[in-house]
């Protein structure tokens, strides 16, 4: 995994990886725990210069950049990268890379693959336990005395026998499905195609499938097609009984209009890992007993981590030595996110 | 019927003491100002007790109720219920079994992941604003983990089910081996937690069951290890487990009952990973429905005559 420390004078024949800004496991783990004798790294954000000084300056080493959700690649970026053939995400979600100019250049993009599924599921599935449970609320109501001197908590409801319905059957949306199919509940889902080998009920639209389920999950990419899919109309179709999840990316749903069901009591509860506006949470959910809130941190266990830094080091080694990468992006017929992360 | 009296021992849900209200002459025990006064003055009168986890018949008030003829228990666990001394008396004894089996395995399964993925903690992070100044910690991946339940019945195996979708290695303990059984059997809970991630606590709570979760068992488990706790509070000896956790020989734990409930040890709240429940295993809208409807069920059937629909004794 981490190779030794490199000096920097010693490896003028290694290949450049371009990093704009660190990704998460360098707070985690150390700058070093991506390291490999095979490549070095660049580090645009240790450089006084500024960015596209920067990028001209070194635009004829660059062959591969690692990016990360804070670390979009841009066209602007792109264009300034003559020599760019790779980049390689630590994320599953592909939203902050223009993938259409990638496609354009013929840049092979790779991302965490299916690294992050199990954990994304698991956190779907905690949180919806704990929303329909009440278990963060209750764990509060204990943790401040109140059992003893309030008495009996409020009761919850039973997860067993609801419909859930799953937006966007990915690798995670599958993984949802499976786990929740053991607490007995019915799966029906909505994807950009109907899956023919899949035992689940389709929905051609998302209103559709909010009609008809309890409890919503959101599971899909964020493309310009996505942006706002669950707006007002969704969630009044939803209903005073209806719970949403969201473990994908915060612009997929309204969030204004999701704060203002929750409020009025329009929608049953929320569980959310992302936002908007990361890391600006409404604080109007603050208030709420029926929303349990996590920061951006469905992917942040050690274990995943780890199987993520074995990725992304051989992703890169198998670029350099030519070889086929271990989790690429097929580009041809993913829809792009015009919308940009900043 | 409302001239039989039932005699309701704690408050345990508003619909069941409506219904009993309506068909029956309910006394409710907790309002009464002097019980054994009470009990001297009404011993004629009252044919039935209805209990629940909290509070049930033992042999003092079984023995002061010479006209008793059921108890019918709001909860599936019987440890409030003297058994032995219904047998004895001819008193019929019901429960609620199956009504309440999912909830109960749904809860155990979002305990585990509460607390591996410390998901009370990362609400209180973002609840405190903390997210603006940085992520939060790593925290534990639950798919894979090994999945050892003490207690193998309806419970258990509902458990056993849902941990399977997660890819969780199944592995149980139970008095005797249970033939047909896919899951690796220990033949002492020493062995089961010594060879599991995260224990889980399924079984009935009686003289053999009490303390099973020990000091030994504990140390076991060790400090990567889990304990959820659905079973009883008794099931646990409790101050060798706040001491674990207090001095990190324990992984973390997620604990729905208690020794000595409403009251929890105070040096657990501020731990992270500890969840705490107020005894909401089977406390959902629907199930507690389904059990007061099971409870009124039986006691009806009694007295009609008719068999009993969820007979124990």
């Amino acid at each position: 995994m981490a190779a030794e420390n490199q000096s920097h004078t010693s490896q003028s024949d290694l290949p450049y990886v371009l990093i704009l800004k660190p990704p998460p496991s360098f707070a985690l783990f150390g700058d070093h725990v991506l390291d490999s004798p095979r490549f070095q790294y660049l580090k645009a954000y240790e450089s006084p210069l500024p960015l596209p000084q920067f990028l001209h300056t070194h635009a004829h080493s660059v062959q591969a950049v690692l990016s990360s959700g804070r670390a979009p690649v841009t066209a602007d970026t792109i264009c300034l990268l003559p020599r760019l053939g790779l980049v390689v995400t630590t994320s599953q979600g592909l939203n902050h890379i223009d993938l259409s100019e990638c496609r354009r250049r013929g840049i092979a993009v790779a991302s965490a693959g299916n690294t992050y599924s199990a954990d994304c599921a698991d956190s779907v599935v905690g949180l919806l336990i704990d929303v329909l449970r009440k278990i963060s609320a209750a764990n509060r109501y204990v943790k401040q005395g109140l059992w003893s001197s309030q008495g009996v908590y409020p009761l919850g409801y039973k997860l067993g026998g609801k419909r859930v319905g799953i937006v966007g059957l990915g690798s995670i949306g599958t993984e949802v499905a499976k786990r929740l199919e053991a607490f007995g509940c019915s799966i029906s889902y909505n994807s950009r195609t109907k899956k023919p080998l899949v035992p689940y009920t389709f929905y051609p639209n998302v209103v559709q499938l909010a009609a008809n389920c309890d409890a919503l999950i959101i599971c899909c990419a964020l493309t310009d097609e996505t942006y706002h899919l669950i707006n007002k109309e969704v969630l009044s179709a939803l209903g005073k009984d209806g719970v949403i999840i969201n473990i994908a990316r915060g612009p997929i749903i309204d969030e204004k209009e999701l704060v203002r069901c929750l409020v009025k009591g329009e929608i049953r509860g929320a569980g959310l890992d992302v936002f908007e506006h990361e890391p600006d949470v409404p604080v109007e959910l603050f208030e709420l007993d029926n929303v349990v809130m996590s920061p951006h941190n469905a992917v942040f266990t050690r274990e995943s981590f780890e199987d993520l830094c074995k990725l992304v080091v051989g992703n890169f080694e198998a670029f350099f030595s030519n070889e086929p990468l271990l989790s690429p992006v097929a580009l041809d017929h993913l829809p792009h996110f015009s919308g940009g992360k900043d | 019927m409302e001239s039989i009296g039932v005699l309701m021992a704690c408050p345990m849900n508003s619909y069941l003491e409506q219904q009993l209200d309506k068909r029956f002459k309910l006394y409710r025990f907790w309002t009464v100002p002097d019980k054994s006064s009470f009990l001297a003055s009404h011993k004629d009168s009252i044919q039935a007790v209805v209990g629940n986890a909290g509070a049930g018949a033992d042999a003092e008030l079984i023995e002061a109720l010479p006209k008793l003829e059921i108890v019918a228990s709001f909860s599936v666990g019987l440890d409030k219920i003297d058994l032995a001394k219904c047998k004895e008396k001819g008193i019929r004894v019901t429960n609620t079994p199956d009504v309440l089996t999912e909830d109960v395995a749904d809860l155990a399964i979002g305990l585990m992941l509460a607390v591996l993925r410390k998901l009370c903690e990362s609400d209180r992070y973002v609840r405190s604003g903390k997210w603006k100044k940085g992520d939060y910690v790593l925290t534990t991946k639950f798919t894979g983990k090994k999945v050892g339940i003490i207690g193998l019945g309806r419970i258990g195996m509902a458990i056993a089910k849902r941990a399977e979708a997660f890819s969780c290695p199944i592995s149980y303990y139970t008095r005797t081996e249970k033939p047909d059984i896919k899951y690796k059997y220990y033949p002492s809970v020493v062995e089961l937690a010594a060879h599991c991630d995260i224990l889980v606590v399924a079984c009935p709570l009686t003289k053999e069951t009490h303390h099973i979760i020990n000091r030994e068992v504990i140390d076991a488990l060790g400090p990567k290890g889990v304990l959820i706790n659905i079973g009883r509070g008794p099931h646990v000896d409790e101050p060798e487990l706040v001491s674990a956790l207090v001095e990190r020989r324990l992984g973390g734990a997620g604990l729905d009952v208690f020794e000595n409930e409403p009251y929890v040890p105070e040096e657990l709240f501020g731990l992270d990973n500890v969840v705490l429940l107020p005894h909401v295993g089977s406390g959902t809208v629907e199930t507690r429905q389904a059990m007061a409807d099971l409870v009124i069920g039986n006691l009806e059937a009694h007295f009609q005559k008719k068999p009993l629909l969820t007979p124990v004794v």
